[in-house]
């Protein structure tokens, strides 16, 4: 009930700062204009979907990172009153975390709606969109949050750490897989780049991604491998598992690191 | 010598009696209760109704000109004992039958229906049920096969027959059919002429239509869906491939239509959809390949380079994985006006043509044809930055095969 109290007084905060409208405009902007040139058909949202796993991860964590250090007064003008702190934290999280995720659900489904393209598109490919959208930004704040607090004198070093760790994920990650695809070729490696795949929640996004769009070329891949493992049980389970553990991890070590942090 | 104006008529009227057809009827519990008696009692161009029922057959030999009429789909049944129907006359009709089981073997085609050295058969309405070969056609004139209903149910390429398979023929008409789960649904060698429309061929184990050896040849307004191989068209010249559609062909090896050695040949206005490979193209030149639709194929065309003088103009290219692919760094085929829903340019004089060139190959295809495995990081931000800076400086695509005139928009 606190946590609520705590969320509430936040989005004041956040509507007050326009910072999430703008956040929003964007992904708005952004689809409208994508549906607007490329049409309401599979084009347009492949587009969005690529937006969405560049911006969502980057925003989320930079921003979580940030947004500790922006509210550091208000954290502390908490931590005054009779609270327990895994609450405040909590409610710091699910303030910033959850009003991300609703200001990109709103951007990209308003365009899809008034261009009609929300009931000419196949529902489970919108849904999919929009759910790996919203667990991308509560998984990025996440870790923002997580390194937020880990550099909570040294804004510097977080906000760093917080855009080298999109750049690594982002970029440097899949060129370390493709290295290893061009120097280990020969030898039998889908599994091992199942699993690399599984260590990268872009990667894990993207792929997911593609096992919606791409499917005609997956299927002509020899053997199918990665297509079979996504489409059985066990792939679906993986998966899940890893993205849950991407977002609990990180916010994990960020309570209990909140909870001894001298402040 | 006044009556003869009386007589001449009724004269005439009796010359022609001979002529004109008898009716024979067959039915389980009549005077007549098998398909072969039947045939054996007719006289050349006499008509036979063959009654509902079920008849245990095979091996019934049509040797005279004959017209026979199934009423309410009568089932012959060959019980996999050899062919069921053999007709080795001209001019014989068959209509509103339903024909079943017949044999399977390694070592003959044995065939539901074999059409053997004739000419002006006509094949309508027929039912074909869990026949090995369905339709055989062999060293026949202008047989005519429409609205057939073909289906078998085989699970491998060796213990199944073809749909319609035609071998050695000229000016066959093949019309209105559907064929499912035979090994190639339709099945063309050493055919001149023939004209293959509204067929509707899917799921077969192999190929919807595998065509060889055979000029001359249109299909229009075919489908083909989900066949294990998709199409292919080898070794002929002079061949109309036009308004298709090549639907679902899903596999390392599935191609929507593949092309093999085909010269002078029209490709136009079909549709690929949601293929792995839409058109593969080999050892194939000067060719046409106009206004088709390529959507959703995971590789809409694969090129080989000892394809050349193809001209590609005013195709759709929307939303592929990968638009083209070729395997080499040289290029001998001709891309024009085509529509690219890739095309990154812009049409500063708004005369709906693109004002920079289009670059069709990207470098990632160039990867993936190298490390297939790569494909995992197809939509990575990487990725897209390699292709970027390829588009920018060619290294490893070919520099000259590009569309100079992209379309802006898609071609209605």
């Amino acid at each position: 009930m606190k946590t609520l109290t705590i969320l509430k007084y936040q989005w004041k905060d956040l509507f007050r700062g326009k910072w999430i409208i703008g956040y929003a405009l964007i992904y708005w902007l952004i689809s409208d204009a994508l549906i607007r040139f490329g049409g309401a058909g599979p084009k347009a949202m492949l587009s969005i979907s690529n937006i969405m796993l560049l911006l969502v991860p980057l925003v989320g964590m930079i921003y979580g990172s940030l947004y500790l250090y922006q509210s550091r007064e208000f954290t502390k003008l908490l931590l005054v009153q009779p609270l327990n702190r895994k609450t405040i934290f909590w409610g710091l999280y699910g303030g910033l975390a959850i009003p991300l995720a609703a200001a990109f659900t709103f951007g990209v489904t308003v365009p899809m709606v008034y261009s009609g393209m929300l009931f000419s598109m196949a529902v489970h490919s919108i849904l999919m969109i929009l759910v790996l959208g919203i667990i991308l930004s509560f998984l990025f704040t996440g870790i923002g949050f997580w390194i937020g607090l880990k550099y909570f004198e040294d804004r510097i070093k977080g906000l760093g750490f917080a855009l080298v760790g999109w750049l690594f994920l982002a970029i440097l990650y899949d060129g370390l897989v493709l290295l290893a695809i061009f120097i280990l070729g020969d030898y039998p490696i889908e599994k091992p780049m199942l699993a690399m795949s599984m260590l990268n929640p872009i990667d894990l996004a993207r792929i997911i991604v593609l096992l919606e769009f791409d499917i005609s070329a997956l299927m002509g891949y020899t053997g199918a491998v990665f297509n079979r493992f996504f489409g059985s049980s066990l792939g679906i389970v993986v998966a899940s598992l890893s993205l849950i553990s991407w977002t609990l991890v990180p916010l994990l070590r960020g309570t209990s690191r909140f909870k001894k942090m001298d402040l | 010598m006044k009556y003869l104006k009386f007589i001449l008529p009724i004269l005439g009227i009796l010359m022609s009696m001979p002529v004109q057809a008898q009716l024979v009827e067959i039915s389980p519990n009549g005077e007549i209760n098998s398909i072969q008696q039947g045939i054996n009692l007719a006289a050349p161009y006499d008509t036979l109704i063959i009654q509902k029922g079920k008849y245990k057959e095979h091996d019934i030999e049509v040797n005279k000109p004959l017209t026979i009429i199934g009423e309410d789909y009568p089932i012959i049944d060959g019980d996999r004992q050899g062919f069921i129907i053999i007709i080795t006359s001209d001019d014989v009709t068959l209509k509103g039958i339903e024909v079943q089981h017949a044999s399977t073997s390694f070592m003959e085609d044995y065939a539901g229906i074999l059409v053997d050295q004739t000419k002006n058969t006509l094949i309508e309405d027929v039912r074909l049920v869990d026949n090995f070969f369905g339709i055989y056609v062999a060293e026949s004139e202008g047989t005519r096969i429409r609205n057939n209903y073909l289906s078998a149910s085989g699970e491998r390429e060796t213990s199944s027959g073809n749909g319609i398979h035609l071998w050695y023929s000229k000016d066959a008409h093949i019309e209105g059919n559907y064929v499912r789960g035979h090994r190639d649904g339709l099945y063309f060698e050493f055919v001149d002429g023939a004209t293959i429309r509204n067929n509707v061929s899917e799921e077969n184990i192999r190929y919807g239509i595998h065509f060889m050896y055979s000029d001359n040849c249109t299909y229009i307004g075919n489908t083909f869906r989900d066949n294990g191989g998709g199409v292919a068209v080898m070794y002929t010249n002079n061949v109309n491939i036009i308004g298709n559609s090549f639907e679902d062909n899903w596999g390392s090896s599935a191609y929507g239509l593949l092309l093999k050695e085909i010269n002078r040949s029209k490709i136009e206005d079909n549709t690929f959809a949601n293929n792995s490979v839409g058109l593969y193209i080999e050892a194939t030149s000067r060719n046409t390949v106009k206004r088709n639709t390529f959507s959703q194929n995971g590789w809409a065309i694969k090129l080989m380079a000892n394809s050349t003088d193809n001209v590609f103009s005013g195709n759709s290219f929307v939303a592929n994985t990968f638009e083209l692919v070729t395997n080499s760094r040289q290029n001998f085929n001709t891309f024009t006006g085509n529509y690219w829903s890739a095309y990154e340019g812009y049409d500063l004089d708004r005369d709906g043509i693109g004002d920079v060139p289009h670059h069709p190959v990207r470098l990632f295809s160039v990867l993936v044809e190298r490390q297939p495995q790569s494909l995992l990081l197809l939509r990575s931000l990487l990725i897209d930055m390699l292709d970027a800076a390829e588009k920018f400086m060619p290294v490893l695509t070919p520099e000259t095969l590009y569309d100079p005139k992209p379309l802006m928009t898609q071609a209605p």
